[in-house]
């Protein structure tokens, strides 16, 4: 499998804080990777950092490079927005936009460009099965996207990002705080997704992560300990500090 | 001496009530005395013929069409501008030299008497520039007027739209723009849509300003060149010359319906059309 992306020697620094440091690290095409470590590992800030979304934060600071197919991310002649269609983000708390089911998942279409009704719809539908929604929802596409449940919404931002058919989605902690219903709805769809997207995902556990991923990578305060299979990693670490997260002793 | 907890609670709960009941009184008092007095003058003459001999006659037609007018010219040019600015302020500054310039002047207008943007107006737009006693003079001194409040109530509503709605609209490739459109401006539009009517409601009362730059013309103004008089600026010179007390009355009365119909028509139409 080819690389699809390749980050070289990135640090990122908040004002004079790093919170990534020195991190080096390949995601092949059409694997899902989990990347995880206790908090203010800067596990959120990578995945901001892939679609470019760090750019509207203040005070940032970025070295090394992240290549995608082989060219910078940070390139003067790459279109912000067009990184951003490619690679797609499921945030960590379900964030509808004050609109309805339809809208919130054809608006990456629409700001795309003209789009037909009838092409929107198809769209949307096809999004709606993939995230698993379709069933609950398909009569009801038009209400506020609001009056879903925390799990429908998780599925629905899913869906919002499947619509754009990018080719990474990077999923950010998706499934703390939902029910495990919901989560293995999730999970589900996931394993699915695989087979026509790059995923790049900060599972909220380790059982989720060895469950769902092809591979893992380990963080801890910016860095990266070690990646590798997940039963590699969490079951005969190399590093020390991988096994004392495992075992409880931190994080 | 010691209060008990129960007792210190229900001493609290006391004045709180008398506070709120004494100034709904009072609102009630005022308001109920105007239309006591006012209601019994208001017939269909009254709202359909100009005022005669001064306003001692006839009745307010051309000062409703003013009023009007007036308040129309200086929404519709201080809306765009003030929500304009908003916007900058909110979503395109960090916070540099120019957004404290541009703050710090709005704060200061928004202190500024209503008598002297009359006086700025009747030298700058009806002499300097010749625009006479017109409409559009006092349009164009309520619109500098009402700047101030358009700008502050559309920057907090636009400030209060969520962070993570924009992130998601950046992160679902839209640009800042299409953000700005699609999910900031409708979220932030109530609270606009209060700014602008709180402003109106300032338009409709406003006098002397009003005076010094439309004029107090009784015809009826047929184009925005042409003075005017508004509600509140006759029913000012009705009861200040001693004209007619039953007619200021009336006019007032009439201006507190109207103020009311505006609010009314104007919540249903943010109900309607807002999120």
């Amino acid at each position: 499998m080819p690389d699809k992306f390749k980050i070289e020697k990135l640090s990122f620094y908040f004002k004079d804080k790093r919170v990534i440091n020195s991190l080096d690290l390949s995601i092949r095409a059409n694997e899902i990777l989990s990347v995880l470590g206790p908090a203010n590992s800067g596990i959120t800030t990578l995945l901001r950092t892939l679609n470019r979304l760090c750019d509207t934060d203040h005070d940032v600071r970025i070295e090394g490079d992240i290549l995608m197919d082989g060219k910078s991310i940070f390139a003067p002649d790459i279109s912000v927005t067009e990184l951003r269609r490619k690679v797609g983000m499921v945030f960590e708390v379900p964030t509808p936009l004050p609109l309805s089911i339809f809208d919130n998942i054809a608006y990456g279409l629409r700001v795309g460009g003209r789009i037909g009704k009838k092409e929107a719809a198809e769209r949307v539908e096809y999004a709606l099965r993939t995230a698993a929604l379709w069933d609950e929802v398909k009569d009801r596409q038009h209400i506020p996207a609001m009056s879903l449940s925390g799990g429908q919404q998780q599925r629905m931002c899913i869906a919002r990002v499947i619509a754009m058919d990018p080719q990474v989605i990077l999923i950010d902690r998706s499934c703390s705080g939902l029910d495990p219903i919901s989560t293995a709805k999730i999970e589900e769809s996931l394993s699915q997704l695989k087979e026509r997207f790059t995923i790049i995902l900060a599972p909220h556990n380790v059982q989720q992560a060895i469950r769902v991923s092809d591979r893992v990578a380990f963080m801890l305060m910016g860095s990266l300990v070690e990646e590798g299979t997940g039963e590699k990693v969490f079951g005969d670490p190399d590093d020390r500090r991988t096994s004392d997260y495992i075992t409880g002793r931190f994080g | 001496m010691k209060i008990s907890a129960r007792t210190s609670e229900k001493i609290a709960k006391t004045l709180i009530w008398t506070a709120a009941v004494f100034v709904l009184a009072v609102l009630m008092f005022i308001i109920l005395y105007i239309l006591v007095k006012g209601l019994p003058v208001i017939n269909w003459g009254f709202l359909t013929q100009v005022p005669r001999s001064m306003g001692r006659e006839g009745g307010v037609s051309s000062t409703i069409v003013g009023t009007l007018m007036v308040t129309s010219v200086a929404v519709l040019i201080a809306a765009p501008f003030g929500i304009g600015t908003a916007f900058y302020l909110a979503e395109y500054t960090k916070g540099g030299f120019i957004t404290r310039v541009i703050r710090f002047s709005a704060e200061s207008l928004a202190g500024i008497p209503s008598i002297v943007y009359g006086l700025f107006g009747f030298i700058f737009f009806v002499i300097y520039l010749d625009l006479g006693w017109s409409v559009l003079s006092g349009g164009l001194t309520l619109a500098f007027m009402i700047l101030p409040t358009i700008i502050r109530t559309s920057e907090e509503a636009i400030r209060s739209v969520p962070k993570i709605y924009r992130e998601v609209s950046f992160s679902l490739s839209a640009t800042k723009t299409q953000t700005i459109f699609k999910v900031v401006l409708p979220s932030a539009l109530r609270g606009i849509a209060n700014g602008i009517i709180l402003s109106i409601g300032r338009c409709i009362a406003e006098t002397a300003a009003v005076m010094l730059t439309a004029g107090s013309a009784l015809r009826m103004s047929r184009s925005l060149f042409d003075p005017t008089r508004t509600m509140a600026v006759h029913f000012y010179i009705l009861a200040v010359e001693g004209i007619s007390m039953e007619n200021a009355y009336g006019t007032a009365a009439l201006l507190i319906i109207i103020i009311f119909l505006i609010n009314v028509v104007a919540n249903t139409l943010v109900n309607r059309f807002v999120r």
